[in-house]
């Protein structure tokens, strides 16, 4: 093997453009005074204030944690400037105050925002660095009592729903990155579902930085109460800069008893350059509480970052209740991904379901980093976990870290995991019937995701593939 | 159609192929035979372009063009086509889509249009009929738990829908039941055509009762050490190859 497996020169990323617009944007560095600068310019009520000055508090008392299998030069924290927000941005205004320029960039990247050619079927919140400039579809999802607006909206119009359930599944306590984010954030999305209400249409939110040397501090807060369901969306991109940029997201779900929350994700993320130059640091917490019965969904399809660490968990709270987890995540040149899940089985006869495809191409490094816990009540819990990796060529790694921890002996686990590597036969089978090197690659990596890729929403099944074809283009020569 | 000379191919370090001349003409099927390790699938996969093997010396045109110059999708879509003594096995693709996918790329590359879902399995219902092979073989992966029956069958399969100019057969009866044999066999004698050609690689003379040979040669060391008709396949079931080899050296 071989000069036919080498080269990876992927397709120029096509989201690396900037948008020139006049922005708020405040100076560099982290204190006190830019954390109650922030709520101030979100003219937020004290407790909320209060909540991020504790989390400041214990941020300052952590260490960046050092666990992870990736390499990545210090980070400087007061070299961040943790708030940018376009000047004509009115982040509690209607989509008809938005500013044209803001606009035209999401039309460019392919979200157009303005009611005539609303993706049809899907609502979308639109966060442009640090605050959200519109969401879509709210009067229509009004109607059935759902509530879906910018975060920043939800503390002004629903303190009460964001008192009750902001931190209540990840505490600004719980690690470094989320301690930053409970300081610092900005904006991101809120949903509401009311009791027994099954959502119309797909939610999603679409995540944009565009401000250099600025960090991306979001929250997702997602609550479906008694009954309710609903399937959301999340799509990222960044502009090409040689500079590395910080995103350090929280996400929280709530699943009340007898709810369904799926949450997918296609992170396109700037990656940096062949040699590793600039991308973007993703570190993010993800995490979803699941009632009595309840059902809480992660998919994921990585394809961006320079640096990926991310667990999307499901604590496993009520009896019956059902986590799931599948994962697609790609490093090609020098990207590195630490991702994985956690499934924390607490009530009786919960069940989780992992399934986890890595695929390295490049001098790419990707590890899973699994933990599945059954706590000494959860009698007849259940977990099978599939963990397989894909080499594509000589210089990339893949490394499995599965952690299991079992307080009950009535559980049942099962765990499988494979690696292989594209091989030159396949990819010759596939040209000797004629088909180009690439469409090989392609076709060998969609059936490889497969099992991952038919659990999203039909567009987005698509878009991954796709993203997934522009990614490993040029790997395979 | 095709015009091997003088050609020399390795593996590594290894010379495998030490010279071979072979002239294939449309509506011939020629057999290459020979002992194991005499270099009759290395000259398959030479033809076909796989990477693992350089060539070393010589020429093989293909309707007056330059084989060896070009890539192997591109030889595929002059119309040659390799059907793999191991077929490859592809998790998560199912046959119908790679089949479609094929006869797409070929469709295309000659300048035509893809076809849809819908029109090709109008194709397929017909060629399935060539093989006999039900459309269940469409919606598994690509060789995946197939038997080795099955997966011959789908290398046939493959062949009616690409209608190739030139088939090589690589070993196609190996590992083959008698019934299996007879399917495979007379899915390639369904696919002769005066305008096309077959180079059939075999170790036993079994398969050239079902598909039978205009011409045979015997390759041995890396060279065709004889040449005749259908009557020297017989001659070496009865006799074995030892005594070719004898000559040969002497």
């Amino acid at each position: 093997m071989s000069s036919e497996i080498e080269a990876l020169v992927g397709r120029e990323y096509q989201y690396g453009f900037v948008t020139d617009i006049d922005a708020d944007t405040i100076p560099p560095g982290l204190s006190e005074d830019v954390v109650r600068l922030i709520s101030s310019k979100k003219a937020e009520p004290t407790w909320l204030l209060d909540w991020r000055l504790k989390a400041y508090r214990r941020w300052l008392t952590m260490t960046e944690p050092t666990w992870p299998n990736v390499h990545y030069p210090a980070i400087d924290y007061q070299a961040v400037r943790y708030y940018s927000a376009p000047k004509t941005a009115k982040p509690l205004g209607s989509l008809d105050d938005v500013d044209p320029t803001l606009l035209e960039t999401y039309k460019k990247l392919g979200i157009p925002l303005n009611e005539q050619k609303m993706l049809a079927g899907v609502a979308v919140d639109a966060v442009f660095d640090s605050v959200s400039v519109g969401t879509t579809y709210k009067a229509e999802l009004a109607k059935h009592g759902i509530i879906f607006c910018s975060f920043s909206e939800a503390v002004h119009e629903h303190p009460e729903l964001i008192r009750k359930y902001l931190g209540s599944v990840v505490p600004y306590s719980d690690n470094f990155f989320a301690a930053l984010n409970s300081a610092v954030f900005s904006d991101g999305s809120f949903c509401y579902i009311p009791k027994g209400v099954k959502c119309p249409m797909e939610l999603s939110t679409y995540f944009r930085i565009n401000a250099a040397d600025t960090g991306q501090f979001e929250r997702t807060l997602i609550v479906a109460e008694e009954g309710a369901s609903v399937s959301y969306l999340e799509g990222c991109t960044a502009p090409k800069r040689s500079t590395n940029q910080l995103h350090a997201a929280v996400v929280e779900l709530i699943a009340l008893d007898d709810a369904t929350i799926k949450y997918s994700t296609v992170q396109n993320w700037y990656a940096g350059d062949e040699n590793g130059v600039g991308g973007i640091f993703n570190f993010v917490t993800k995490r979803g509480k699941a009632m009595r019965n309840a059902k809480i969904s992660w998919t994921q399809v990585e394809t961006g970052s320079a640096i990926t660490w991310k667990y999307p968990s499901v604590i496993l709270q009520g009896d019956n209740s059902v986590g799931e987890f599948y994962s697609v995540a790609v490093v090609n040149n020098m990207q590195q991904a630490d991702t994985g899940t956690k499934m924390i089985h607490i009530g009786r006869n919960t069940k989780s379901n992992i399934v986890s495809k890595g695929i390295s191409a490049g001098r790419g490094q990707n590890s899973y980093r699994g933990q599945v816990k059954v706590m000494p009540k959860a009698d007849g819990a259940r977990n099978y976990t599939q963990c397989d990796s894909m080499l594509i060529g000589n210089a990339c790694g893949a490394h499995t870290f599965p952690y299991i921890e079992i307080n009950n002996n009535t559980a049942t686990l099962e765990h499988e995991a494979s690696t292989t590597k594209i091989g030159e036969d396949q990819i010759f089978y596939l040209k000797q019937r004629g088909m180009s090197a690439e469409n090989a690659v392609s076709m060998i990596v969609a059936g490889f995701c497969k099992e991952v890729f038919k659990e999203l929403p039909m567009e987005f099944a698509l878009e991954a593939q796709q993203l997934l074809g522009i990614t490993l283009e040029g790997s395979v020569g | 159609m095709l015009e091997i000379t003088n050609l020399t191919a390795s593996a590594g370090e290894k010379d495998i192929l030490k010279g071979i001349n072979l002239s294939v003409n449309a509506g011939e099927v020629h057999a290459i035979m020979g002992p194991n390790g005499s270099g009759k699938s290395t000259l398959a996969q030479v033809l076909a372009g796989h990477p693992s093997y350089e060539v070393t010396g010589g020429t093989v045109r293909f309707e007056g063009e330059d084989l060896l110059e070009l890539a192997p999708e591109e030889r595929a879509h002059r119309g040659v086509f390799l059907a793999f003594q191991y077929p490859i096995e592809i998790p998560g693709v199912s046959n119908a889509y790679f089949l479609r996918s094929a006869y797409n790329a070929m469709r295309v590359a000659r300048g035509g249009d893809e076809v849809d879902p819908m029109e090709f399995l109008d194709v397929m219902e017909e060629k399935l009929k060539i093989v006999e092979m039900d459309d269940a073989m469409l919606s598994r992966s690509v060789n995946m738990g197939f038997s080795g029956g099955e997966k011959k069958r789908n290398e046939i399969l493959q062949m009616a829908v690409l209608e190739p100019k030139l088939a090589i057969l690589d070993e196609t009866d190996s590992g083959l039941d008698i019934d299996a044999l007879r399917v495979v066999a007379e899915g390639v004698n369904k696919l002769r055509r005066p305008d096309n050609a077959a180079i059939v690689v075999t170790h036993y003379q079994r398969l050239l009762n079902y598909i039978v040979p205009d011409y045979v040669h015997v390759l041995a060391g890396g060279r065709i050490i004889r040449s005749g008709t259908r009557e020297l396949a017989l001659e070496l079931e009865e006799k074995g190859y030892d005594w070719l080899l004898q000559e040969a050296l002497a």
